[in-house]
């Protein structure tokens, strides 16, 4: 590959990585407190609409994606109810509210298909956009991904340098010893799952206002699958979740510059290299099981009965 | 306890939401007909889907109360296709139209079930007495929309996002290709494949991939359109794929290949109400309508669009056939000499390169 390609290469590889962050930190925080919401894909799809859809009203991109947020908390907030208030199966509930995301965002993106949008606009930042190399490479985006930039700091510090975040993680290790103390676990579990539906909805916004800057049906083609993929094979470290979203847009990326550059390698393979290299890495760096039980949040999954 | 049969009474408004969509009816009346779609994508790709779903729209106009059309979108090619193509059959359907490559094998199996039902499959070679195939030689605006770009690219390279590697997607390379050749000797295919009918970020990224390698011109045989989106950002143009796109690209698209099949639906419909329907195989180019091209954008000049009219009318015609030889591979060998044509069979089993289109063949 020659040399002027590394750059607009590396462009493509943070835009596709941008939306896998966002979805992939807020399932982290909600997986964190000990709720497995399978429902990313649907929240993802929600925002992404009612992003665009605010967009198109207000002319306004920040109010488009507070309304992506909004509505990924709303849906987020049905699935914490029913989960959280009425002790539904939480895989169960998540997959419902995928298949409900997907019809859902369908129906309220009807008279949204065919509209065009310029797409966020860039942030040029002082001093830094103007640096050779980095600056175009890493200066010269919209506010989502720099937010996705600080975003996997911002969750670690919360989690691991602060005390709600300590007992976030204590409410997802184990809810009774929490309970006993006296935190609500309920309510931390509602704001945790709160949380990612607000990162779900952003990285729909990202995909309708910035990806590809247009709503269609059914946009994030498995997007959220793989953030939650991600999260688990990253063993629920902010670091490496970021990592594991650059690894496999970075692949993704990287063989449709091969194949456009006509290198021979079935293309069957390049599209399956993103999924293996992913798993394959994450689980490698990842293989210490002590670490993996000291990360994976114990009670992920279990209901919780304040009472018991 | 009364969680319980709060959640219960959930699940069973939920499943009885679940039959409806699926569109699991009661039987009607009999001089109601009820027609039956399955679609690969959602109706609002505003690309392949949409455009059955148009065909879908013209027969209920056409026939008003007589008919009762039923859809299912975003149906898995797997497993799944067969469960919602049973569905439809056994629900009282007289003509279901399954509408990718992929339900071939379900149809065909579903359709041996039910003999009095009757079956449409597009795109695919599998017929029975009650089951018909469908196709349409888009090949044909591949070698009008390949003549434009071979007028208008500057940088002698033309990005070409696919699909996947079928019979059908290399048929429409190499037809334009060819086309392409005819009026710009020099200009070559870049070929970037998704693996994906419907994936609007990683086409467009695709698109981003070609453009960034020196392609002036996108050409597509996915769904959405996301690539002809990235063209416009990037002040390329390209082509629209199966519908009118230019709201999308209003400066990019320079046309777009149009699928058109409210007449054949039309048509089949009324054969089924008046008794007539057969099995037949069709495959439809620009001369019977289900190959439309869309007005043209206004980067072409009119001497452009005067050339590609005169391609698409020789089409049409009979007088130009887009596999008439000379045609080389990527060899450098002569494998259709002057004066001779490809049949058919050999366009439906298409699986290499005509010269210009640059790397390999995935296999």
């Amino acid at each position: 590959m020659n040399f002027d390609l590394y750059l607009p290469t590396l462009l493509t590889i943070i835009t596709a990585a941008t939306p896998l962050v966002f979805a992939a930190m807020g399932e982290l925080v909600t997986e964190k407190s000990g709720v497995l919401n399978l429902g990313v894909e649907g929240m993802m799809l929600t925002g992404a609409v009612t992003g665009f859809a605010a967009v198109v009203v207000t002319d306004s991109a920040i109010l488009g994606c507070l309304a992506a947020m909004a509505a990924g908390m709303l849906t987020a907030l049905i699935f914490a109810f029913l989960v959280l208030g009425l002790q539904a199966s939480q895989v169960a509930t998540g997959l419902a509210l995928t298949l409900f995301g997907i019809g859902l965002s369908a129906l309220l993106g009807q008279d949204m298909v065919g509209i065009a949008y310029a797409g966020l606009p860039k942030l040029q930042l002082p001093i830094v956009s103007d640096l050779p190399v980095l600056g175009p490479l890493l200066f010269h985006h919209d506010a989502l991904v720099y937010l996705s930039f600080v975003l996997p700091a911002a969750v670690a510090w919360f989690l691991y340098r602060t005390r709600a975040g300590l007992i976030l993680r204590a409410v997802g290790d184990s809810h009774d010893a929490a309970h006993a103390i006296g935190y609500p676990v309920i309510a931390i579990r509602y704001m945790a799952t709160l949380f990612g539906g607000a990162m779900s909805g952003l990285a729909g916004a990202y995909l309708s206002l910035s990806y590809s800057t247009m709503w269609v049906e059914n946009m994030s083609a498995g997007r959220g699958w793989i953030a939650l993929a991600l999260v688990v094979f990253a063993t629920w470290r902010p670091w490496r979740v970021m990592f594991g979203a650059y690894l496999f847009g970075g692949i993704t990326i990287l063989q449709l510059y091969a194949q456009a550059f006509g290198i021979a390698v079935p293309s069957q393979f390049m599209t399956m290299l993103p999924y293996l290299a992913t798993i394959v890495v994450l689980v490698v760096i990842s293989r210490d099981e002590s670490r993996i039980r000291q990360n994976a949040p114990a009670c992920i999954g279990k209901p919780f009965h304040p009472s018991a | 306890m009364g969680n319980r049969t709060l959640l219960k009474a959930l699940c069973g408004t939920v499943a009885a939401c679940l039959m409806s969509f699926i569109g699991v009816g009661m039987s009607h009346a009999d001089e109601v007909t009820k027609v039956g779609f399955v679609y690969v994508g959602p109706v609002g790709d505003h690309g392949w889907t949409f455009r059955h779903d148009a065909g879908r729209k013209a027969v209920e106009a056409e026939f008003g109360d007589k008919v009762k059309t039923t859809y299912v979108e975003s149906v898995n090619e797997g497993a799944d296709a067969e469960r919602v193509i049973r569905k439809l059959a056994s629900s009282g359907h007289d003509l279901v139209f399954t509408t990718s490559f992929g339900f071939m094998n379900a149809t065909a199996k579903v359709a041996k079930q039910f003999p009095k039902v009757k079956f449409e499959h597009a795109t695919g070679y599998k017929r029975a007495d009650n089951l018909s195939t469908y196709a349409a030689r888009f090949y044909e605006g591949r070698a009008v929309i390949g003549n434009i770009a071979g007028h208008l690219t500057k940088t002698g390279i033309v990005g070409y996002v696919g699909s996947f590697p079928i019979p059908e997607v290399v048929r429409g390379i190499n037809a334009f290709t060819i086309a392409m050749r005819k009026v710009n000797p020099n200009a070559v295919v870049k070929v970037v494949w998704v693996n994906s009918w419907y994936d609007p970020g990683t086409e467009g990224d695709a698109a981003k991939a070609l453009i960034d390698q020196g392609a002036d011109i996108i050409a597509q045989h996915t769904d959405s359109p996301a690539p002809l989106q990235v063209a416009e950002q990037r002040g390329v143009h390209g082509f629209g794929q199966a519908s009118d796109m230019s709201a999308f690209a209003p400066k990019a698209q320079l046309t777009a290949i149009v699928d058109n099949w409210d007449s054949y639906y039309r048509d089949r419909t009324r054969a089924v109400m008046d008794g007539t329907w057969k099995s037949t195989d069709t495959w439809g180019g620009i001369a019977s309508g289900m190959v439309e091209i869309a007005p043209y954008g206004d980067a072409v000049p009119d001497d452009v669009r005067a050339d590609a009219d005169a391609v698409a009318k020789a089409i049409s015609t009979g007088e130009l056939h887009p596999f008439q030889g000379p045609i080389v591979n990527q060899a450098g060998e002569t494998v259709v000499p002057e004066g001779t044509t490809l049949s058919d069979e050999e366009l439906l089993g298409m699986n290499w390169y005509v010269e210009g289109v640059q790397g390999e063949l995935p296999k």
